[in-house]
């Protein structure tokens, strides 16, 4: 309680009392951005789910460790094939104007985020929702839609087919509920701070655009006796330095994200803050397998991914904590195991002799070299790793182009096919393998090199009907052998969460999700 | 006087429909669109979303919907920022912008002009060399280099001011970044005015003046200042269209709510209609203050006058 905090002194100047406010405990987190909407079903950044997740609250919540405990629904029951949820909604569950959250509220919420004039661009996270897909492209009436009211405290939800993550699914904002009757009144506005209603540990008080969004603890909220905070400001700060920089100021308590390049000095000058641990996220290169790409032959995928030296890229180009990755589904998802390249324990040279022989049989060599071009979208970090794989792959005789442009048009290009070798990176929508390997699935639109082995699709096909956990992770283990096998894309290292936290703070725990709703936030006295 | 202000104001009319114009087809030649980022959107959430903001229309109706809309006044909703519409962003980021930019242009004044007159009068001195020594340094090394520096001296290192934020534009705030915007303006301000004074310096009427027997400062005060300050002023008209709509590198280093960031963000996120937004703004003052430098001049410089 020592550290100066930024509400004291204007709420001095405004009451004139010295006593209370000085209690308070005030969390300044700097976030990675201006949140684009604070309406759940508007957003889709991980910085508006920060501030987002602290003010509502779904059917099932994070707890600090991210696992999944119940949030508005105190408990549930799932029928014996996986498609129909009931859940009990508490009896305390209010919104922060006092009206009760009702099984109609979630109703309401899905249909709306389903409603294509919502243009929600993550409504088809809700797609395992029976209906869903066909409600949103107006090819089935909005009351189809598989979510019911059976009662104020019972709601119904019935899926397409049985999906084992769907629950903790329904800890994500798409599946928050919203206040109808807000909704209703103020239309779109509802979400400005003057109107808004919400359910979850605090509610937001003041939102300045570029500035700071302030969040008071909400009284209405069901644990709001063990939500320590008073109060949350939230900083948009997109410039990684800048948050270094007031971090250290103190002038922040957590920064949501830190320079990679300063890791070594934060290592060494406030070690106790670094925050950096596994993170659901993988940076690998996709290859393109169309015809009339020299990397639609297995054989030069196999040798080019022989010859990345992946422990030099995460050890001494980034060197900001990053694991090698053998494997495309991150490793601490859950309930998984997953396969790994046959030659991860191979050593370098017996590595690079077999990629050699491969690019022979290929029919590449001096005087045939591979002329390649790898694209990569703008980024110091992307443009380092890209330069080292370069040098890498020139063992091999291969030539590498490379080109850079935006993000906006790398992706555009490389979903049009339009690359040989293109860096890309996947972050988990939920914790689940299914959520990283159906990329690789044929047709689907993220399959940016259009790999496509039927008997990928037919693994991935029975493990999505298949509800026993440890069978399904089997097959898609499966799957994923195959696709390593058959090196469709090439992966390069497991991406980590970076975050400074203070000392001072409790209730921070590390989490592959890199969630940590403020509720478990407080100050050590 | 409000004849000629009144044409003027006209002649700006066609001169932003072109900018305008020009501007909004560019944008939709750059590759890749809104809603194209790292995750492909099912393409029955992308055609939506496609329809919701007329992206689905030929270019050339997009672009009367547009024009159609502006001529009532209303620049259209951002794609990114959804909570806001873009003439709210503009009417939220401008007066940040607009403060920061006043301070850091009148301190660069009060800096920039007395250097430039000791610098011109000193000519070949050693105060001259220095003067012109750290001119040379301010614009030489870019804003992004000294804006990290002042933050890292004056905010981590002394803790003497904050490190960033604005605060509704408190004092304590407002320092650093006037402080890292007007050193270049400073710099260029002090060498325009040291080469024009010492032009006006060598010219007859200074030289008749001085045969009157004016003292030193009445010729400089008197008759030398005021024309050389023309070029100052018509640089200042660009200048401080410029500054007043905001820096992106100091509004993002320290993190400054202006309008400065839209203009190169809103490229970035292909933002169409902020992009056009902050175009039809940045075109709007140019021209006001183009005019406004040209009806300084005519206070300034007896031999140009606005006749009706």
């Amino acid at each position: 309680m020592s550290k100066p905090r930024l509400a004291v002194g204007s709420l001095l100047l405004a009451t004139g009392l010295a006593a209370s406010p000085l209690q308070a405990d005030t969390l300044r987190l700097a976030i990675m951005g201006e949140p684009a909407s604070l309406d759940p079903h508007k957003i889709s950044g991980t910085w508006e789910n920060d501030v987002v997740g602290d003010l509502f609250e779904g059917l099932v919540t994070e707890a600090a460790d991210g696992d999944r405990i119940p949030g508005v629904a105190e408990s549930w029951e799932v029928s014996e094939d996986g498609t129909v949820y009931t859940f009990s909604l508490r009896d305390d569950a209010e919104w922060s104007d006092g009206t009760p959250v009702t099984a109609d509220d979630f109703v309401f919420a899905f249909r709306r985020i389903l409603d294509p004039a919502t243009a929600a661009s993550y409504a088809y996270l809700l797609y395992p929702v029976k209906n869903a897909e066909a409600v949103y492209a107006g090819e089935a009436d909005s009351d189809t839609l598989g979510i019911e009211a059976l009662d104020e405290r019972t709601l119904r939800i019935t899926l397409e087919r049985s999906t084992p993550y769907f629950l903790d699914q329904l800890a994500h904002y798409t599946a928050y509920p919203v206040p109808k009757h807000v909704v209703e009144q103020y239309g779109d506005d509802w979400s400005r701070p003057e109107h808004m209603v919400s359910n979850g540990a605090f509610m937001l008080e003041d939102w300045q655009s570029q500035t700071r969004i302030e969040a008071v603890r909400n009284p209405h909220f069901h644990d709001a006796e063990d939500v320590a905070l008073d109060e949350v400001v939230y900083f948009p700060i997109e410039e990684r330095n800048t948050a270094l920089n007031r971090f250290r100021a103190g002038e922040i308590d957590i920064a949501r994200e830190f320079p990679t390049q300063q890791y070594d000095w934060l290592q060494d000058n406030l070690p106790e803050a670094v925050q950096v641990a596994p993170y659901l996220g993988i940076y690998y290169y996709a290859f393109n397998t169309r015809d009339g790409h020299a990397t639609s032959d297995p054989r030069v995928r196999e040798a080019l991914s022989l010859a990345v030296r992946r422990e030099v890229i995460t050890g001494r180009i980034l060197g900001t904590g990053e694991e090698p990755a053998y494997h495309f589904v991150p490793p601490d998802v859950a309930h998984y195991d997953g396969a790994e390249l046959d030659f991860a324990d191979l050593d370098q040279q017996a590595r690079l002799e077999r990629a050699r022989q491969l690019m022979q049989e290929a029919g590449y060599g001096p005087d045939n070299p591979l002329e390649l071009q790898l694209r990569y979208n703008t980024s110091e970090d992307h443009r380092k790793v890209a330069i080292a794989v370069a040098a890498m792959w020139k063992p091999l005789g291969v030539e590498v182009e490379l080109y850079n442009s935006e993000v906006a048009v790398h992706y555009a290009d490389i979903r049009q096919g339009d690359f040989d070798v293109a860096r890309a990176g996947w972050i988990g929508d939920y914790n689940d393998a299914q959520n990283f390997l159906s990329l690789l699935e044929g047709g689907v639109a993220n399959n940016y090199g259009a790999y496509a082995n039927p008997a990928f699709d037919e693994l991935m096909d029975r493990a999505a009907g298949t509800q026993d956990l440890d069978a399904r992770a089997e097959l898609m283990a499966e799957a994923e052998r195959l696709a390593l096998d058959d090196h469709a894309v090439l992966p390069i290292y497991d991406y980590v969460s970076r975050n400074l936290v203070s000392p001072t703070l409790t209730g921070w725990e590390p989490n592959i999700e890199d969630i940590h709703r403020s509720r478990w936030i407080g100050f050590d006295d | 006087m409000p004849g000629y202000i009144l044409k003027r104001l006209l002649q700006a009319i066609p001169t932003l429909w072109i900018v305008i114009t020009l501007s909004f087809f560019l944008m939709h030649l750059a590759p890749g669109g809104p809603f194209d980022g790292e995750r492909q959107l099912p393409p029955e959430i992308e055609a939506n979303l496609l329809a919701t903001y007329h992206l689905d229309e030929p270019v050339w109706k997009q672009y009367l919907i547009y024009m159609g809309n502006l001529l009532q006044g209303d620049l259209g909703p951002s794609f990114k920022y959804k909570d806001f519409s873009v003439t709210e962003l503009v009417a939220q980021g401008f007066p940040v912008s607009l403060e920061l930019g006043l301070w850091a242009i009148g301190l660069a004044l009060l800096i920039g002009l007395p250097l430039g007159v000791i610098a011109a009068l000193k000519r070949n001195s050693t105060v001259d060399y220095l003067v012109m020594g750290a001119a040379l340094a301010g614009v030489a090394i870019p804003n992004f280099v000294i804006a990290p520096l002042l933050a890292l001296v004056f905010g981590v290192f002394l803790a003497w001011l904050p490190v960033g934020g604005w605060n509704d534009g408190q004092w304590q705030n407002l320092v650093l970044p006037v402080v890292a915007l007007s050193i270049q303006q400073i710099a260029y301000i002090a060498r325009m005015m040291r080469a024009s004074m010492i032009e006006v310096l060598g010219s007859h009427f200074i030289r008749t003046a001085r045969a009157k027997g004016l003292t030193e400062a009445e010729v400089i005060w008197r008759h030398a200042l005021r024309p050389a300050m023309l070029p100052v002023v018509s640089y200042l008209g660009p200048a401080v269209a410029g500054i007043i709509t905001g820096s992106v590198v100091i509004e993002q280093i320290f993190g400054i709510p202006g309008i400065g960031r839209y203009f190169v963000q809103a490229a970035l996120n292909r933002d169409y209609t902020l992009v056009m937004g902050t175009v039809v703004f940045y075109g709007a003052l140019i021209v006001l203050l183009n005019l406004l430098v040209d009806l300084t001049y005519s206070a300034l410089d007896p031999q140009i006058r606005h006749d009706d």
